[in-house]
């Protein structure tokens, strides 16, 4: 059983295991990426607090419950502190998406939406690099498609070394694929079979 | 060196399309002659170092080793379950709605190479997620993705039952919440990371 697995209610042995096995890369993969990303042999770039705080504050905006208790948990086993940090600054963030500007002909579609600018207690308590990868996840989970070069730049500002902006983006973006295949799954599961 | 590339001339596409476009980073991409095995190992097949998106996310090459892997099994393992032309349209549906240019261009195209349906895919590009994709299979497949694509998720048993009476079983069902949700990963790097450009 993979993380995938049990965040979704899969068991060993039921249709939706045997579902699953159908896919035996993808589902093997799947658990690697956690795995580098989360439990990773080299943490330099990105430390293990700023995973666990992005990883929280992400599946949190996403909105799938077991996701964000498992990402809660691990993060407030790793810094109480932060955790609690992360949990107002979840409250602040939270909002519907995808929204965004769009250019060129297609600018009839944009959609306006918020922007997450934290307060300075939070700012504080977080410090200026977790501040600003907040600031940076917080767009590429609600708003992506507003990304620009200058949107980079807080977070080397802020200390981000090209691999730390690398680590960061695979971390959000690979939660907005894991969050979306527990909820798919958990649909799938909860029916009988067919 | 540094940690954001110097601007390059771009000139954005104005539109979303099937036509080939190039794709330029913000973040300096490693130097293809820094790799090492390591990073050979990430970039999965030999020639991706070639390509400067594949050489930036080999700064973690772990990851995009992962990441390459889970890929291709949930768009080219095609043994049973969804036809190939529906995971690409998978693909660009959650590209519409994310609205990333460039990914949209890719895989549009691809859903048109193996559907031979181009004009249905031009409507969903043209018309957005909203357009009517010319049969109830395919109008399934954009539902169920555009729910699995927004914050909160919004895919449920309405969708399942939608594509159950479109008549997908359950592999292929997977592989639409598969496709889809993969593309809210791929949509997220290439829209932060860099910018589309017409070639």
């Amino acid at each position: 059983m993979d993380v995938i697995d049990t965040l979704s209610g899969i068991a060993a042995g039921t249709r939706l295991d045997e579902l699953r096995a159908h896919r035996p890369a993808a589902r093997e993969q799947a658990q690697a990426t956690y795995d580098a990303l989360l439990f990773p042999f080299d943490d330099g770039a990105m430390s293990l607090v700023e995973r666990y705080a992005v990883a929280a504050f992400v599946a949190a905006l996403f909105d799938v419950p077991a996701a964000e208790q498992h990402y809660a948990r691990l993060l407030s086993e790793e810094d109480p502190t932060i955790a609690a940090a992360v949990t107002e600054a979840v409250e602040l963030g939270r909002g519907a998406g995808p929204y965004g500007s769009f250019g060129g002909e297609l600018v009839a579609e944009s959609q306006a939406g918020p922007e997450l600018i934290l307060p300075s207690h939070l700012a504080d308590a977080l410090g200026a690099r977790l501040t600003a990868a907040i600031h940076h996840t917080h767009l590429l989970a609600l708003h992506p498609r507003d990304s620009a070069r200058e949107r980079l730049q807080p977070l080397v500002d802020a200390g981000w070394t090209a691999d730390g902006i690398v680590t960061l983006s695979q971390l959000v973006s690979f939660l907005a694929f894991q969050v979306r295949v527990v909820a798919g799954l958990t649909v799938l599961a909860a029916e009988g079979s067919h | 060196m540094s940690t954001l590339t110097t601007a390059a001339e771009v000139t954005p596409p104005p539109r979303f399309t099937q036509e080939a476009l190039g794709w330029v980073p913000w973040v300096e991409p490693l130097d293809e002659l820094d790799l090492t095995d390591r990073h050979y190992e990430g970039l999965v097949q030999r020639p991706r170092a070639k390509n400067p998106y594949f050489r930036l996310l080999a700064r973690d090459p772990e990851v995009l080793g992962a990441r390459t892997r889970t890929d291709l099994d949930i768009f080219c393992n095609t043994a049973d379950g969804l036809g190939r032309a529906e995971r690409e349209l998978g693909a660009a549906v959650a590209s519409r709605s994310n609205g990333c240019v460039y990914c949209a261009s890719v895989h549009s195209a691809f859903a048109t190479h193996f559907s031979k349906r181009g004009e249905d895919v031009q409507r969903l590009l043209d018309d957005g997620v909203g357009a009517d994709l010319g049969d109830e299979a395919w109008n399934a497949v954009r539902d169920a993705v555009v729910a699995l694509t927004a914050t909160p998720v919004r895919f449920g048993a309405e969708h399942v039952a939608a594509l159950r009476a479109s008549g997908f079983d359950d592999t292929a069902i997977l592989d639409v919440i598969n496709s889809g949700a993969f593309f809210n990963w791929a949509n997220r790097l290439m829209l932060s990371l860099g910018e589309p450009t017409l070639s």
